[in-house]
């Protein structure tokens, strides 16, 4: 039960939504944007988040985009993490949206959701990132486009009174040869002590990481190095981690040294994999 | 637009019928069908859906119906435990022992169900991914395994 009063909005449109939003503001309802709800619910539950309204998006027609048939993958942030991974748009993202919590609950979980969440792994960003992204927003002011890099730094942040309606890769990103491997403490289903995506475009290894750092990761140092090819890859793969240990987590999940060790074994594998040219998951 | 400001009599359809509940904005779903509608098969474990005993379906999608708000449900087709009887996987379970103490069977007989309509013949990772959405204390996944195989395979009709 959660243990206060709120309202429940559930509008059609971009406009009802930020109309509503809006007024419920200037009642001093405090509205809160809401996706499938999974965090907002367990932590009113609970005390750790307080509102007075919810604004449901998951009924917007634009938020439920779901398209592939011009040279982007347009997916909109009220898909669960399992209509992504079904639609198979965007491969990599759907692997790792497959990989967040359990099945059951990538059936409640939403792309828009998980990119906004409080807690600090946002897997679903990773592909994002590494797709140079596009995040559409509705809001007072109507739809705007933002690059990702420019709204995504540490955790989304988006302007008062928007939400995420969309988001949009080209083709070529969505469609290009990934990997996705996740690696937790104990448990399948858990927090990640890694999660690293990458993927190849135009011969270029783009990379990013989940559960290294207080927040989602692509740096484009670790990308040169990594893609040095003048030196070996034991070498990238320790200059890589070098260049990274600085923001390393150190929690009950594993320190930064093991962090670090597993880091770098992890890329020594990925290298290792595009040279023998046993790239999993090519289209 | 939808909009629930307060306290509301509002209409669920539950396993094929229409519910009158009087509900909190705020109320979660478990909490009405159990409490509003007297249908407690939905257990409440962990309330942090981690557990999966209080699974329900919802247009034939597994939901943790402890971290859906009931007004989110509304408009929506639920179905409860008490609406698989005569099932064949309840027949499975039965049959095949695939329970010991039963808190988490309701949960599990929900997503087994969801499963065998939505795929007539999913490999086994994706059986098992299923199934790693809930908790069995009494640890009787082998024989949960093979009850929901036993549906999916034809041999439980």
């Amino acid at each position: 039960m959660i243990p206060f009063d709120f309202e429940y909005h559930r509008p059609a449109s971009v406009r009802e939504a930020a109309v509503v939003y809006r007024q419920l503001e200037e009642a001093g309802k405090a509205p809160v944007w809401y996706g499938g709800g999974s965090e907002l619910i367990s932590m009113a539950r609970v005390g750790n988040m307080g509102f007075g309204a919810v604004i449901d998006l998951k009924s917007i027609p634009d938020c439920r985009l779901l398209d592939n048939s011009g040279d982007e993958v347009h997916l909109g942030a009220g898909l669960t993490l399992d209509e992504i991974r079904r639609s198979e748009k965007f491969p990599l993202l759907g692997q790792t949206a497959g990989r967040i919590a359990d099945h059951t609950m990538q059936c409640k979980i939403t792309l828009g959701g998980n990119l906004a969440s409080t807690i600090i792994y946002r897997e679903a960003a990773l592909p994002l990132l590494l797709g140079d992204a596009t995040i559409t927003t509705g809001g007072e002011k109507g739809i705007k486009r933002y690059r990702i890099r420019d709204i995504f730094r540490d955790r989304l942040q988006l302007p008062k009174r928007e939400f995420i309606v969309s988001t949009s890769v080209a083709r070529q990103y969505a469609e290009a040869p990934y990997f996705h491997i996740k690696k937790t403490k104990n448990e399948k289903i858990d927090y990640p002590l890694i999660t690293t995506t990458a993927l190849i475009a135009n011969g270029y290894l783009r990379i990013a990481f989940s559960g290294l750092a207080a927040y989602p990761v692509r740096d484009e140092v670790v990308e040169a190095i990594l893609n040095d090819q003048s030196i070996d890859f034991e070498r990238r793969a320790e200059g890589a981690a070098a260049a990274l240990a600085g923001i390393l987590l150190e929690d009950m999940n594993g320190s930064s040294a093991y962090r670090r060790f597993v880091l770098k074994n992890t890329l020594v594998s990925i290298l290792e994999s595009i040279k023998d040219a046993q790239v999993p998951c090519i289209r | 637009m939808y909009t629930l400001k307060e306290k509301t009599v509002v209409t669920l359809r539950v396993n094929g019928e229409d519910r009158q509940a009087l509900i909190r904005p705020g109320d979660i779903l478990l909490d009405t069908l159990r409490d509003g509608l007297g249908l407690t098969g939905a257990k409440p474990g962990c309330l942090n859906g981690d557990c999966g005993a209080c699974t329900v379906l919802v247009d034939g999608t597994p939901i943790k119906s402890c971290l859906m708000l009931t007004a989110e449900a509304v408009g929506h087709e639920i179905t409860t435990v008490e609406g698989l009887s005569d099932t064949p996987i309840q027949r499975a379970f039965i049959e095949l022992f695939a329970f010991q103490c039963g808190y988490c069977t309701s949960g599990f007989l929900m997503v087994c169900h969801a499963l065998a309509g939505q795929m007539q013949t999913p490999p086994d990772a994706v059986i098992d991914e299923w199934l790693e959405s809930n908790i069995c204390r009494c640890t009787s996944y082998e024989e949960i395994g093979k009850a929901v195989r036993a549906v999916l395979n034809g041999e439980i009709k």
